[in-house]
């Protein structure tokens, strides 16, 4: 070979051709790759946990078979991406055992209580608002495995963030009471959300290496910014304020300028000290030692048909 | 038996066809305890959304891939062969149906 394979490597990136899991990639690569991925994995399983807790109480049938299939779709994005995550070299167990020991993170979005109805609202709207500002330029990210996933996800989360604008749309055409439930709620839910898109650029250290490499597309501030423009304009027609007074039209940038963020807060709620992250570790843990049973009795059935059928054979 | 952990259930490749004649297409991958579970499941990781009407799942450990670090040699053979695409060929225009 006259290439040394790193060569080869940085010129796939280059030329915007997938890096797929048996190709040679650095091993850097692989471990971002694997932190990234994984940590997508787990804000989604956790993620189900805030709607979930809505799900037996959903004013209408519809608007609970509704919030049903959004949670079952999260569920789905994180099989995918766990998948994702295994072509790489990591198990499903060692996955799980880092979230379930502290060691991995997720979204710190998801340690926020969902306190009302509107939440669900909130939640579809700027949750997955944020998710889907994310994931879209992710469906071009240089690993294959992860883009393809993406694909699929993006496609299933549209139906999420229009459901959400739906809910705070119909309250916010509703009873006096119902206008200041979905208000409080955005109150609530607006800057967490905009603390998705993760810390400044100049404190985001991976961020060059990522879009060297191609994970990435597009900084945190970037994304932000796109995605607080876009809100500015969507909350308009919900009769909704966004609680921000330094938000306003800036005709120089043609954005959008905003108030400052809270990153106190955001660093407390990554260090495990957020409203819910306890609750929500808990409540992933328990299910997941409650479930063991299900998973022995599952395999030991399997090895019984197993040998059954060995002995049909024989 | 496997070199898998005995906890963790074995790995399924999943492959879907979308459409009464079409092919089987890779879709990703999920955990089972066996077959049937792997169809089950894929039912509801893969077709949530009408996406397929048959389902294929093979246990990863069965799958055979060529390796990546070959794909010069191997496809290098086919690689020279342009005369077996018909834009190869120039024929006058006054030739129809061809
Ligand atoms: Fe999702
Ligand atoms: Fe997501
Ligand atoms: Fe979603």
């Amino acid at each position: 070979m006259e290439k040394g394979l790193t060569d080869i490597f940085r010129d796939k990136i280059q030329k915007e051709i997938r890096i797929e899991p048996k190709d040679w990639m650095p091993e850097k690569y692989r471990q971002t790759l694997i932190r990234q991925i994984s940590q997508h994995a787990h804000s989604e399983i956790v993620g189900m946990l805030p709607e979930g807790n809505w799900i037996t109480r959903a004013p209408t049938l519809r608007r609970k078979a509704i919030l049903i299939a959004k949670v079952q779709d999260e569920a789905g994005h994180g099989l995918y991406l766990y998948s994702a995550a295994e072509t790489l070299g990591i198990t499903r167990d060692e996955m799980y055992d880092q979230l379930h020991s502290g060691k991995a993170k997720y979204s710190s979005i998801f340690n926020y209580p969902t306190l009302t109805w509107a939440d669900i609202g909130a939640i579809g709207w700027l949750v997955d608002g944020a998710a889907i500002m994310n994931q879209v330029p992710l469906c071009r990210s240089s690993f294959g495995p992860y883009a393809r996933a993406m694909v699929r996800v993006c496609k299933e989360e549209s139906f999420h963030q229009r459901q959400g604008f739906e809910i705070l749309l119909t309250l916010g055409k509703g009873s006096p009471e119902q206008r200041r439930m979905a208000q409080d709620a955005l109150n609530r839910w607006w800057w967490p959300s905009i603390m998705m898109f993760g810390p400044k650029d100049d404190e985001s250290p991976n961020t060059i290496q990522s879009m060297q490499w191609k994970i990435k597309r597009f900084t945190n501030d970037e994304l932000r910014q796109k995605f607080i423009d876009v809100c500015a304009e969507q909350v308009k027609l919900l009769g909704l304020v966004i609680p921000d007074k330094d938000l306003t039209w800036n005709e120089a940038t043609g954005h959008y300028d905003f108030g400052p963020i809270n990153w106190d807060e955001f660093w407390q709620v990554i260090k495990g000290n957020g409203p819910c992250n306890k609750e929500r570790l808990e409540t992933r843990k328990k299910a997941w030692e409650e479930g063991a049973w299900v998973r022995e009795a599952a395999s030991a059935y399997a090895e019984k048909i197993e040998r059954k059928k060995a002995l049909l054979v024989y | 038996m496997s070199s898998q952990p005995k906890q963790e259930w074995p790995l399924w490749e999943i492959f879907i066809r979308s459409k009464q004649g079409l092919d089987h297409k890779h879709v990703g991958s999920l955990h089972a305890a066996d077959a049937q579970m792997a169809i089950e499941n894929a039912r509801d990781v893969y077709t949530r959304r009408m996406e397929g009407i048959s389902i294929w799942a093979v246990e990863s450990k069965y799958i055979h891939a060529s390796n990546p670090s070959d794909a010069e040699s191997l496809y290098d053979p086919a690689n020279d062969k342009a005369y077996r695409h018909p834009t190869f060929y120039t024929l006058p225009d006054e030739v129809k149906h061809m």
